[in-house]
């Protein structure tokens, strides 16, 4: 975060992986603890596999609803190798929070974690990975939670600047009644 | 209750900048909505479709944007206030329509939405700018730069329209549509004005000499909304001070601005334009006469830069004006190289913005982008292309024709809707593409000036909406391509809405599909079958080598449901 209590934040993954739903419980996160915010993201190829970017700024006063280059604080990457494309926003004091979790680009080869990792590196030594996908996959069968899971774990760990509580209602607000349970236990494994 | 609906003035909600616009016609009391489904308006549809009958307002899909602007339009007659939302390109269908429409003008308040979408994100086939519409058409446009403005403009839109008669576009961007923030909502609107049509061909048939006089109207109409555009809240000076420099800005670049002044910590004057036609031109020469130099930011084609020369021409021709036409870096604007100016090409980006402001005032910047990005790059992750769901039913069409069919021998026509992925490289069947219609229309000069096969791909909802017409051409003209119809049931690319094929449920009207196998045959084409590719693959292949044999048109209607329809 920067001094001025501004916070830029970049989430990256592929259609299919929840991206929009974040942004949204985000967005009323900040709202509901009184900041200004702004979002971007793009439509029509959520939902056919394409990699998918979406941005969220907060603070006092925000007028861009774009992350500037170098300017993330926090970049969350659901899929391992999308990271890489995220490398635009990053900076040496930029937090990289990352889903252990690689989804294939037809007709390519899986880019190493390892070869990724340096890359990452050359920016910032600050990187988390967790086995968020493998942890909702065999707590919940449900790789899609990862998403709720990982910005959970970064309200507690104070990466992003949005308290427990406020994503917690936030996630009653936006998700659907049926799913909504599943979602808050993964919300709650998260703070373990 | 959707929070959109939500009656509680005063209170701040979350909006997309989309969702803004619907807000602002329901607190303007709309009672008639009309949109073709297209990328970066789509959600205007969605949303309006989903609580349309809860707000008690008329909605609907039409069969394409020229016919939404014409309902919409006849509502407006009427006496009811209409909105009209489509993409950029729909502008351009609506545009026979769109250009009359304004010499006549309308009667109750009526908006249109175009949302253009600088970059391509989701909208490919141009990069289009609507802002040149105006000095053609005579319509006043604004444009609003986030959410709060959205729903702020459309209502003074509304306003502006019914007190001058005449229709008012609201131009969005892509960074516009698709971006959230918090907006006050204020008292929603609920009109139950009686509609009538009040019979008055002198406003509503555009025949000559009279539609001479109507221009003459429309003219003066316009230069009474000048007077207003100069006197408008929405012309905003921020920064109001002695000064040798400023900065001339609209929409979203306008929040690029101000980010960058921000972070540059300057205190630069400011003129943001919410209208984009009439200009404030008394404002402007106001604002330009006492700088020595002036930075237009704007996305796409420099639209104000060159209207604000013309005016400096007269207010301080000395001034001197960069943007897009006076490069602020040599050499700097070839596409792949734009970091450090302003860009004709794709949308502008934050850092495109403070880069050009730092340059223009001399103020250094703390981050070296160039720099930055030589760190970049030294794996290449391959592009993720859309592409098609796993499951889709459109697969077994695609590998039908790589069964029967050597492509090199078949030219693939293209069109607009999931089935342009076609041109991904593990289908890679796709030889042109332009728009909604022109699979069919460009099949039938390549079939009549060649002796080569075409094989064109129309969709459902495309069929309905620019495919008849094409296909009729083939049958009169005499053509033989072979046209396949990708009858999904629903429109897939931009979110699954409905369209004619899959008619109306009880609840919703209650209409009978209209059957597709029923317009092709009464389009005089014998050669035709209905087939479910996925379940009669064997009966799918041999229809495609009959039908390339033929020696008139043929169509196939490949028709099974999207994994994402309901089977009912």
């Amino acid at each position: 975060m920067k001094n001025n209590g501004e916070f830029n934040m970049v989430i990256v993954g592929t259609g299919g992986q929840g991206v929009l739903t974040l942004l949204r419980i985000l967005s009323e996160a900040v709202l509901l603890e009184r900041k200004d915010v702004k979002t971007s993201e793009l439509h029509g190829l959520a939902q056919r596999g394409g990699s998918v970017e979406v941005h969220i700024r907060s603070g006092n006063k925000i007028f861009s609803p774009l992350v500037s280059q170098a300017q993330a604080d926090l970049i969350l990457a659901l899929e391992f190798q999308e990271a890489l494309r995220a490398l635009y926003y990053s900076s040496s004091q930029t937090k990289f929070l990352i889903n252990k979790h690689s989804i294939p680009i037809p007709g390519k080869s899986i880019i190493l974690e390892s070869k990724i990792l340096d890359e990452i590196k050359k920016f910032t030594r600050n990187i988390e990975i967790i086995k968020a996908a493998d942890i909702c996959k065999k707590e919940f069968g449900k790789e899609i939670l990862a998403g709720v899971y990982l910005i959970s774990f970064a309200s507690n760990k104070n990466l992003i600047p949005i308290k427990p509580d406020s994503i917690f209602e936030a996630l009653k607000k936006i998700i659907p009644e049926k799913y909504l349970e599943l979602n808050l236990k993964a919300f709650d494994l998260a703070k373990k | 209750m959707e929070e959109i609906l939500l009656d509680k003035p005063g209170k701040k909600i979350i909006l997309l900048g989309n969702e803004a616009i619907i807000r602002g016609a329901l607190e303007s009391g709309v009672q008639f909505v009309s949109t073709y489904p297209g990328t970066p308006a789509s959600e205007i549809g969605n949303v309006f479709y989903r609580i349309a009958k809860k707000a008690g307002v008329y909605f609907e899909f039409s069969t394409n944007e020229k016919v939404a602007m014409e309902a919409a339009a006849g509502a407006s007659f009427s006496g009811v206030r209409s909105l009209a939302a489509m993409k950029h390109f729909g502008l351009n269908v609506a545009s026979d329509f769109f250009f009359p429409l304004i010499y006549s003008g309308v009667r109750e308040g009526m908006v249109i939405l175009v949302a253009d979408d600088p970059s391509c994100w989701s909208s490919a086939q141009s990069e289009q700018n609507a802002r040149f519409y105006a000095n053609m058409a005579h319509i006043p446009i604004l444009e609003p730069s986030e959410p709060q403005e959205s729903k702020d403009f459309v209502k003074f839109a509304f306003e502006l329209s019914e007190k001058f008669r005449i229709p008012v576009i609201i131009r969005h961007t892509t960074r516009v549509s698709h971006q959230s923030a918090p907006v006050i909502v204020e008292k929603i609107e609920k009109k139950e004005k009686k509609a009538e049509f009040i019979k008055d061909p002198h406003q509503f048939s555009t025949m000559p000499p009279r539609v001479l006089e109507m221009k003459k109207e429309l003219l003066e109409k316009i230069n009474k909304i000048k007077e207003i555009s100069e006197k408008s809240e929405l012309n905003v000076i921020e920064n109001q001070g002695k000064a040798e420099i400023g900065i001339i800005t609209s929409g979203v670049s306008y929040l690029y601005v101000m980010e960058a002044l921000k972070k540059l910590n300057l205190n630069l004057p400011v003129l943001k334009l919410g209208f984009i036609y009439p200009l404030p031109e008394k404002k402007i020469k106001n604002f330009i006469k006492n700088l020595k130099k002036i930075l237009i930011v704007e996305e796409l084609e420099p639209y104000l830069e060159r209207e604000i020369k013309i005016l400096a021409k007269d207010a301080n021709p000395n001034l001197e004006i960069l943007g897009k036409e006076k490069e602020l870096i040599e050499g700097g604007r070839i596409w792949k190289e734009r970091k450090n100016t302003l860009p004709q090409i794709g949308e502008l980006k934050p850092e495109y913005v403070i880069s050009a402001i730092s340059k223009f005032s001399d103020k250094k910047l703390k981050i070296d982008f160039k720099e930055h990005l030589k760190k970049i790059g030294a794996i290449k992750v391959p592009s993720r292309p859309p592409i098609f769901c796993p499951a889709c039913p459109y697969w077994f069409v695609f590998s039908a024709i790589k069964k029967v069919v050597d492509p090199k021998n078949v030219i693939f026509g293209g069109e607009i809707g999931c089935y342009m992925m076609a041109n991904h490289p593990v289908v890679n069947l796709q030889d042109y593409l332009y728009c909604m219609g022109s699979a069919t229309g460009i099949a039938h000069g390549i079939s009549k000036s060649t002796k080569q096969k075409v094989i064109a791909f129309v969709g459902d909802s495309s069929f309905f909406h620019a495919g008849i017409p094409a296909l009729i051409n083939t049958v009169f003209n005499k053509s033989n391509p072979l046209i396949i119809i990708f009858d999904n049931q629903t429109t897939a690319m931009t979110g699954h809405q409905p369209h004619p094929g899959v008619g109306k449920k009880p609840e919703e009207d209650g209409v009978e599909p209209i059957k597709i196998k029923e317009i092709v045959r009464a389009c005089g084409v014998k050669n035709l079958k209905v087939i479910d590719q996925v379940s009669q693959q064997k009966e799918f292949q041999d229809a495609l080598k009959e039908f390339l044999k033929k020696d008139e048109t043929s169509v196939i209607i490949a028709r099974h449901p999207c994994i994402f329809v309901k089977k009912s």
